[in-house]
């Protein structure tokens, strides 16, 4: 058991143990999951990075910190973590949103990277999940219903996240005509992105396998692949699809308009925003009793729910 | 003492389990079927089949414990369901009848998690074991949760993909065990252990009703429920049906073996080469003694003169694995290694496997009995860990072997010892309970693939707050408010449903009394 830093202990001051109360991080996903209640008392996580060992391959850090300050803080070790950079985004914010990164065919999802959350819950007290370790289960997994649960369970305040190796070579490259299936055989590809027509693809790996890997994409394309700064410009509404759905939105998938898709992940970026995906009423209910467990008062984050992402 | 060379790993395991059975704390036989019980299996009978439950002493007795040393499980009628209505029907009658339902897979879990506590229904979830739907393009195959993980591993094969997570006893446990207790195996370093392997699991819960958790798409809606599902040990509800993700296989893979005339050295390899970048597929490490005992038992070749072995994998596209072993081999050189073997085939890679996967069936020919415990620690301070193992082993006059997965920082100190001398069992409990100690004041986790139980039920306060505990027994509750599924695990007695009438029924002390 820690004892908890003072960062940490102010947060929890702040937040309290009464009144509706929300955490403003960068304010990049603010309406994910409905606007926040009128009225809610509004309080910033702390920030900073508490420590980081490069040799652990772990960073512990305050979930008010910019994801692109932590990473420019690893590397400087050849490391980063799994979280998605967006301007401004903070660790927090991006854990509660649970949005994968446009990589996460290489870096894996979000909810895989945290190892040990300490928040503030309901009552004002500060509680932590999971462990200092890269491997553990010792009880019940707090770690993974945090993730993605916008904040409405408890308030993170600072995080222990897996740190991975960035790769020896790393490319960004636009592949003219390229259909997604057999890119699909790139081992390095830590993202593939299709918008019916062209590929992007995101290389990662020791320079041996990447110049294989683009050797292939050069077979695949209409004209020489060539090197990028990073991804398309994103269509701005976010669906969650299964790979093969995702792979079949070439063949007109109207209701989406223009569209980048994450080809082996399923998430594909449209114009248009997704209709509403069901839910089956057994899950619906689940998903209540969790908020009422966990927040009786439902003080944090109202107006929030995890059931109305996109 | 017979050595009996076993020549398939389903064997080693199966002797394991059967040395097991037959040792530890003396076996009682499962108490006799009490007089409430009759009624309540007519009525399971009724709503199953009556060839699908069984209330003989036999069979209570076998459902009554699992692979720990845990002896005081006491299973009340088990039933033998083959479907998911047949699960759901069940768990409504043990409901009618106020009893609480405990499900099982194989039974080699090593923390008493199968051990059903007062007398509840036991759920046998083996006949569920079909292999539903494989979907090579999602990446996704549905299975019931009886299916041994080695057979889907095996049906896979021809697909050119895999079930990543796999444990040491995967001749034997099922995908619903490892679901439940969040499972591990040499290649959960690079590719994580079973909750990033589940993408969907269907449960009945302990009101009767069907959930599916999670879904195939990239980010279901709702909160993490099924992340929120694995890892729980039986007490959120019964996994009938599970999503499992399916791997690709990779181009190229390469398997080495590094053998130390210091087990410090070892240690510091594992640490350097985690701190080089380097993420290879598994890193697990013997020490010398283990590597005697696996010798004398399946002739993997490891040299008997070292004093530690390190087994090491690398995947991946071909360019990468041959500098990552180089990288490694260097490392190791660095550090003294007397050794550096690369597999030349397919043959010996398989035979180097199996050395580490049969490490525990050797076990059993060193000591009639062992205790194998599981913690974790910081990867980078192995070396200190280990030292201070063996201090603890010496201490108490214990055979220590350690086999882990060192990549990961995960101890697998077994302490092989003869329960039939005066005070054994002490030493064992004494130097387990300093060995777990140690782990948490290095900053490491009570266990890291072998789940609480009620092994360890008691000694969750000394990683957990009152805060922290009482989070998770919400996590719990909110799945099972009745407290009905696989009661008095993982919780210590305060945080748990230990008020249940149903569990007042039968002795529900932990290990450590
Ligand atoms: C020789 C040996 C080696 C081992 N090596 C490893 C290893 O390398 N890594 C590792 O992680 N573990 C290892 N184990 C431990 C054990 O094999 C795993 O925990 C395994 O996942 C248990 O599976 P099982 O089918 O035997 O489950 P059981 O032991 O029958 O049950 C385990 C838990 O799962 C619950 N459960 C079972 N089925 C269901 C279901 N359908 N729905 C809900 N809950 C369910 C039970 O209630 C219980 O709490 C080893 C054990 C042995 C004996």
């Amino acid at each position: 058991m820690a004892d908890f830093d003072e960062a940490l202990t102010a947060f929890a001051a702040e937040v309290g143990s009464e009144g509706p109360v929300c955490v403003r991080g960068g304010r990049t996903r603010w309406s994910l999951g409905g606007d926040m209640a009128p009225g809610t008392r509004e309080v910033a996580a702390p920030a900073g990075i508490v420590a980081f060992e490069p040799a652990e391959m772990t960073v512990r850090v305050r979930a008010g910190t910019p994801v692109t300050e932590l990473h420019e803080a690893l590397a400087g070790s050849g490391q980063r973590t799994a979280l998605p950079e967006r301007p401004g985004g903070t660790v927090g914010g991006a854990l509660m949103a649970g949005e994968s990164s446009i990589a996460r065919l290489g870096l894996g999802p979000v909810r895989d990277g945290l190892l040990q959350a300490r928040y503030v819950c309901a009552d004002g007290r500060i509680a932590s999940g999971g462990a200092g370790t890269v491997k553990n289960v010792s009880g019940f997994d707090l770690c993974r219903l945090l993730v993605g649960s916008l904040g409405t369970l408890g308030l993170v305040g600072e995080v222990l996240l897996r740190t991975m190796p960035v790769g020896e070579v790393e490319r960004w490259v636009h592949v003219p005509g390229a259909a997604p299936d057999p890119a699909r055989s790139c081992h390095t590809a830590a993202s593939l992105l299709w918008d019916g027509t062209d590929l992007w693809a995101f290389l990662s790996g020791y320079g041996v396998d990447v110049d294989e890997d683009l050797s292939r994409l050069a077979e695949l394309s209409s004209g020489p692949p060539e090197d990028v700064d990073g991804p398309p410009d994103l269509p701005p509404h976010r669906w969650s699809c299964t790979p093969s759905e995702a792979a079949s939105f070439g063949s007109g998938n109207g209701a989406a308009g223009r569209f980048v898709a994450e080809v082996g992940v399923g998430v594909v970026h449209a114009s248009e925003p997704q209709p509403a995906r069901p839910v089956e009423p057994g899950v619906g209910e689940l998903n209540r009793r969790f908020k009422e467990r966990f927040d009786p008062a439902g003080r944090l984050n109202p107006g929030r729910d995890p059931l109305r992402k996109p | 003492m017979v050595r009996v060379v076993a020549r398939t790993l389903a064997e080693a395991t199966r002797r394991v389990l059967g040395s097991r059975r037959r040792t530890g704390r003396g076996p009682a036989a499962a108490e006799p079927a009490q007089a409430g019980d009759a009624a309540l299996a007519a009525d399971l009978e009724a709503a199953i089949g009556a060839d699908r439950v069984r209330s003989d002493a036999a069979a209570r007795y076998l459902a009554s414990r699992d692979a720990s040393i845990y002896r005081e499980g006491n299973a009340g009628p088990v039933c033998y369901p083959d479907s998911t209505a047949d699960v759901v029907a069940c768990v409504q009658v043990a409901a009618r009848h106020g009893r609480a339902v405990s499900p099982r897979g194989a039974g080699t879990g090593l923390a008493g998690g199968a051990a059903p506590l007062g007398r509840p229904v036991v759920l046998s979830m083996t006949r569920m074991d079909k292999l539903l739907e494989i979907d090579v393009d999602n990446g996704v195959a549905w299975v019931q949760p009886g299916i041994v993980n080695l057979d889907l591993t095996r049906a896979l094969a021809p697909h050119g993909v895999h079930y990543a997570p796999d444990p040491s006893s995967q001749a034997a446990c099922t995908i619903g065990g490892n679901v439940a207790n969040n499972s591990g195996g040499p290649h959960c370093l690079a590719y994580g252990v079973t909750s990033a392997h589940v993408l969907a699991v269907e449960v009945v819960l302990s009101d009767g009703s069907v959930v599916t958790l999670g879904d195939l798409s990239a980010e279901p809606v709702g909160y993490d429920l099924r992340g929120a599902f694995v890892g729980s040990e039986g007490m959120c509800g019964i996994a009938t049906a599970v999503a499992v993700r399916l791997t690709p296989d990779p181009p190229a893979v390469r398997t080495m073996l590094l053998c130390f005339d210091d087990v410090s050295d070892a240690a510091a390899t594992v640490s350097a080469i985690i701190a080089d970048g380097i993420v290879p597929a598994a890193i697990e490490m013997m020490d010398q003694r283990c590597v005697r005992a696996v010798e004398d038992f399946a002739q993997a070749g490891y040299p008997e003169d070292a004093a530690a072995v390190l087994l090491v994998e690398v995947d991946g596209p071909a360019g990468g694995v041959s500098i990552a072993s180089e990288r490694i081999a260097g490392i190791a050189r660095r550090y003294q290694a007397m050794s550096v073997r690369t597999a030349a085939d397919e043959d010996e890679r398989a035979r180097l496997w199996k050395g580490r996967k049969s490490a525990f069936g050797a076990v059993a020919n060193v000591m009639p009995d062992y205790y194998l415990h599981d913690t974790v620690v910081p990867r980078t301070r192995l070396v200190e860990v280990l030292e201070s193992i063996y201090e603890i082993v010496d201490r108490y006059d214990l055979i220590v072997l350690n086999v882990f997965h060192a990549g990961d920082g995960n101890l697998h100190p077994i302490l092989a010892y003869d329960s039939r001398v005066p005070g054994a069992d002490e030493r064992v409990h004494a130097a387990g309970r300093e060995i777990i100690t140690m782990s948490l004041d290095m900053g490491g986790a009570l266990t890291g693939e072998h789940g609480i139980g009620v092994e360890k039920r008691e000694h969750m306060s000394r990683m957990f707050s009152e805060v922290d505990l009482d989070q998770q027994a919400r996590l719990r509750a909110s799945f099972d408010p009745y407290c009905r599924m696989n009661p008095g695990k993982v919780l210590p007695s305060a945080h748990s449903c230990s008020d249940i009438a149903a569990l007042r029924a039968s002795d529900a002390s932990g290990v450590w009394g």
